[in-house]
């Protein structure tokens, strides 16, 4: 005997599911060289959030995995870091021009000297902080303006929101050195603070955009609607509940912001707009340009300082690498399942036959 | 086409924005420009009309006239197409020098920005797909291209190929010494520009392609975990559909809207790139103005840039739009 | 249901290969016949999603298939070797002779094409004699057949509504007239009332097309319902195969009579707890596992 509930016929059909597209539509500009390697999505952040929620528990949890890339990466930036910070003290004076001018390296002087006589070595080694210095100041500025114009705009929504979102994107579209070299050409005297200063306040917008996607996708999640509903101020759970969260893209986006601020400083030194009066990575190209260090050959002089700018952005780019893989897990376990799956395979205990399906089977 | 309208406003606010910036920067920073670019013309030995003077601090502000006003003259000015005379190649129009110098950085930038996405995009997407193979490995490395400085590239292109091998030419848009009168339309001025390009259009796809790379590869495999492929696979379709309908077309899509971002790097490449190649562009525009506080240039060529890289985005949301169709139904 | 059987598994074993490897399916056989609806049914993890995957030659990393085969017995009276299938064959196997309906239709379409793309994708790869206005027709039917105003062919899928795309799915997996369906969880992500809708379209489709069903979902009460066998699984193996009436009445595993007796009732015994959420004295559970009926 057979207990079927008869079916009364429903033609109606009711959206169930919440309508989650607006959360995964695509904000403009998410993908660039330099901004946010891969889009946060949703689901992925709630992965992050998983794990970020013991982030209160336990820092740990959220450090990175240490692989190759990441050794390699945080290797290469604390060895510059560390050469910035010591190198000068072991170094000659930079403008100490009592050397022969223009020689190769050689083992008093393992960079070889400028064209003005300048210790090639010292020159990098100044210039490092010079340039790391710049870079910090810059990367923070740009930092803190794109959590105020993204994650308040994210989470607020609304007016604020419209308005704070207007003001990035038309930042984001405006050509940054450009603005800049403007900016710089009407201050004839630039401390590395003023060009920290311009870099910031013209870099953040990238960061902003990413930042909002993200606060407001949060914004829905059931633990911050609680805390508005128990009353909590906004500057609040935006301290308390989504900034924690965000932490590994907070820190992604910082690192993308040093590199570009660096970046940034070297083309305006390399212009002649960068700070007068200090030595970063970029002054000492725009030195060995004028100096005609390409017409001379004298490679010493100038490629050292962009390979540290290569240098640098790589190493920092790979730490990026490695947040990325917390962000979106499914970049590190992808290729390492595929892998597995081949491997196992290879050893003869899959009973399937061989067949490229898509990518990431052999 | 709500979308496409939005944005079209958008792109007008931002012009009116940048008109403002123009307007506002010299007159709220310290130091009075005005006054630095009289000195400097008459140092130079000009003759300073009223006229000229007039124009100046209408550009430049120390005008005694209030802010308002100021701002009002200088709209009108903008509106006539009247962008101010260069002090650097007095008295020639900034509109002229303008233009003879944008269709170089356009045709260079274009052809080599183009050809750097579809490159970094196509490659991205590939590697994406094979993932967890060999290839993998070498995405990394794609980052210290992304993070090597245009202009350093440039330098060290330069000091391989032209100085120590002498395969490319150093400097110049085209061979000065063939063409004495300046550009013409023949096959071997165009040999000679394209001849002198190559490594200017180098320097650009190596250095951003990389991002690009990366950004596609990234969303790639992100893409390929999703539900629809699995569909796609489950129907039986062939391998080279699902990559190109399914798999590319949904991940292209935030490379494409995100393009309007790399847009900004590639114009700050390229103008320091025109200065290492002493390349005819608007890039050496730009930096000869900023270098020489050649104002008006400065400021005419700030503007022609921003509505480059507007029109540069307009494009590419019209390709956005016609990809995907959530963007063109909601707003 | 007649005696003839469609789909034969045995001893299929699935690995995933993480650090330590999980078994996921372990030495699982069962056989489905012509036109009938097996039911597949457990809680989640317990592998009854990665069997079907695994039937259907759709397992992804990390998942691998360790032993076992699978035969399909197509009505021609050939045998197929779908193990063994290889490249063309399988591509040409899927969906012409074994279809599939996934969870949560939300995503398993492709976004940036419409329907029509979708339908036609399917005709185009294997039906590729058909013309253009053939393709057409078949498509309008095939939405009419699942209860979608044929307009909505241009639809994309954003555009639909969640009902609409699962019968979309549906009538996409119904294309070629395939032997056998496979749905996993294909109404958990819908209310209970486009639930009832759905269902009730692929009874009335099973009824008219005569395919067979492998209906893969936690809600055993709906699989009593609907399901001409149940087999149950827990953690990689099938722990009871019986007849829907059977398992209801006279269930045999342990496990079987957890399951059965976690869905609260809404009369009897087990009412108390929907009524006055006492648990009743005669419980034999620590279920606070009462997992609703729908999702």
């Amino acid at each position: 005997m057979s207990e079927r509930l008869e079916v009364t016929d429903t033609s109606t059909d009711y959206e169930s599911v919440p309508e989650t597209l607006s959360d995964r539509t695509i904000d403009p500009a998410i993908i660039a060289p330099g901004a946010m390697m891969s889009p946060p999505v949703d689901s992925d952040v709630q992965a992050a959030r998983d794990e970020a929620g013991a982030a209160r528990r336990g820092f740990r949890q959220l450090l990175p995995r240490m692989s190759l890339k990441l050794a390699l990466g945080l290797t290469i930036v604390i060895g510059i870091t560390l050469f910035g910070i010591l190198g000068p003290l072991f170094c000659q004076d930079p403008t100490d021009s009592d050397n022969p001018a223009l020689s190769p390296p050689s083992a008093e002087h393992w960079l070889g000297t400028t064209k003005l006589g300048y210790d090639v070595l010292a020159q990098l080694a100044w210039g490092t902080r010079g340039s790391l210095m710049v870079g910090i100041v810059a990367g923070l500025i740009a930092l803190i303006l794109s959590i105020v114009f993204g994650i308040l705009a994210g989470y607020k929504g609304g007016w604020w929101d419209e308005i704070l979102s207007l003001f990035t994107n038309i930042m984001l579209v405006i050509p940054g050195l450009p603005l800049v070299m403007v900016i710089a050409t009407y201050i004839p005297g630039r401390s590395w603070m003023l060009v920290a200063l311009v870099l910031g306040i013209t870099g953040w917008a990238g960061s902003a955009v990413v930042l909002r996607a993200q606060a407001r996708s949060l914004r829905s999640r059931d633990y911050v609607a609680a805390s508005r509903v128990a009353g909590e101020k906004t500057a609040r759970i935006i301290r308390v509940e989504i900034l924690p969260n965000l932490l590994p893209l907070l820190a992604a986006q910082f690192l993308f912001a040093i590199i570009f601020a660096i970046l940034g400083e070297a083309g305006l030194s390399y212009l002649g707009l960068g700070p007068t009066g200090s030595i970063t990575w970029g002054t000492m190209l725009n030195d060995a340009q004028t100096g005609q260090a390409l017409g001379t050959g004298a490679w010493w002089w100038f490629v050292p300082p962009g390979l540290m700018i290569a240098l640098l952005g790589a190493g920092l780019s790979l730490i990026n690498f490695s947040i990325d893989e917390i962000i979106n897990p499914k970049l590190r376990l992808a290729p390492e399942n595929a892998r597995r799956v081949r491997q196992a395979k290879r050893a003869g205990r899959g009973v399937e036959s061989v067949h490229v399906t898509n990518g990431g089977e052999a | 086409m709500k979308f496409y309208a939005r944005r079209i406003a958008f792109y007008v606010v931002t012009l009116w924005a940048t008109i403002s910036l123009n307007f506002l920067l010299p007159r709220l920073l310290p130091g009075d420009p005005a006054d630095i670019l009289l000195a400097k013309m008459q140092r130079a030995g000009g003759e300073l009309s009223e006229t000229t003077v007039r124009n100046i601090k209408t550009l430049l502000g120390g005008d005694t006239s209030s802010m308002w006003d100021q701002y009002v003259a200088y709209w009108g000015r903008m509106l006539q197409g009247d962008l101010g005379v260069s002090i650097t190649k007095y008295p020639a129009p900034v509109t002229d020098l303008i233009a003879a110098a944008l269709p170089w950085t356009v045709i260079l930038v274009g052809l080599a920005t183009v050809i750097s996405f579809v490159l970094g995009v196509g490659i991205g997407a590939w590697v994406g797909w094979r993932r967890g193979t060999w290839v993998d490995h070498l995405v990394p490395f794609t980052t210290v291209l992304q993070s090597i400085p245009y202009f350093w590239l440039a330098l060290v292109l330069v000091a391989i190929f032209s100085v120590a091998l002498g395969w490319f030419p150093i400097f110049g848009g085209y061979d000065v010494w063939a063409f004495p009168e300046g550009p013409e339309w023949s096959w071997a001025f165009i040999g000679s520009a394209v001849y002198h390009g190559f490594l200017p259009a180098l320097t650009i796809v190596l250095s951003s392609v990389g991002g690009w790379l990366l950004g596609m590869r990234n969303m790639m495999v992100s893409t390929v975990s999703e539900d629809y492929i699995v569909t796609a696979e489950a129907k039986g379709l062939k391998p080279v559909r699902i990559l190109r309908t399914y798999a590319t077309r949904n991940a292209a899509i935030p490379s494409i809207a995100g393009f309007g971002i790399s847009l900004g790097f590639v114009v700050a490449g390229s103008i320091v790139m025109e200065q290492v190649f002493t390349y005819p562009g608007i890039g050496k525009l730009m930096i000869q103005s900023v270098q020489n506080s050649d104002y008006a240039l400065m400021q005419g060529v700030f503007l022609v840039i921003t509505i480059a890289v507007l029109a540069a985005n307009f494009i590419m949301d019209i390709v956005y739009g016609f990809i995907d169709p959530r963007a063109r139904h909601n707003v | 249901m007649n005696g003839d059987a469609v789909l034969t598994a045995r001893s299929v074993s699935i690995e995933y290969e993480v650090d330590p490897p999980v078994k996921a399916v372990r030495d699982v056989s069962l056989t489905l016949h012509r036109g009938e609806i097996l039911g597949l049914a457990g809680e989640s993890g317990c592998g009854k999603s990665t069997l079907a995957y695994g039937i259907n030659r759709l397992l992804k990393p990390p998942a691998l298939m360790t032993a076992g085969d699978v035969v399909f017995h197509d009505r021609s009276g050939e045998d197929i070797d779908v193990v063994g299938l290889a490249d063309e064959e399988l591509r040409r196997f899927r969906w012409d002779k074994v279809s599939m309906v996934f969870q949560g239709a939300m995503n398993s379409l492709n976004p940036v094409i419409n329907v029509r793309a979708q339908l036609f994708d399917v005709f185009t790869t294997h039906r590729p004699e058909m013309s253009k206005r053939d393709k057409q027709r078949r498509s309008e039917e095939l939405l009419e057949l699942v209860g979608v105003d044929p307009e909505r062919l241009t639809s994309f899928p954003h555009e639909l509504s969640g009902g609409m795309r699962q019968r979309v799915m549906i009538a996409m997996a119904l294309a070629l007239d395939p032997q056998v369906m496979i749905m996993d969880e294909p109404t958990t992500a819908l209310d209970v009332v486009v639930q009832r809708g759905i269902i009730r379209e692929i009874m009335r489709l099973r009824e008219k097309l005569g395919f067979a069903v492998i209906f893969i979902t936690h809600d055993l009460p709906m699989l009593i319902e609907i399901s001409d066998r149940i087999a149950v699984m827990l953690q990689g193996e099938i722990v009871e195969l019986g007849t829907a009436t059977d398992i209801y009445r006279t269930p045999q595993h342990e496990y079987t009579k957890k399951l059965l007796s976690s869905f609260p009732s809404l009369r009897g015994d087990r009412g108390d707890f929907v009524r006055t959420g006492h648990q009743p004295i005669s419980a034999t559970l620590g279920a606070a596992s009462a997992e609703g009926g729908a999702a």
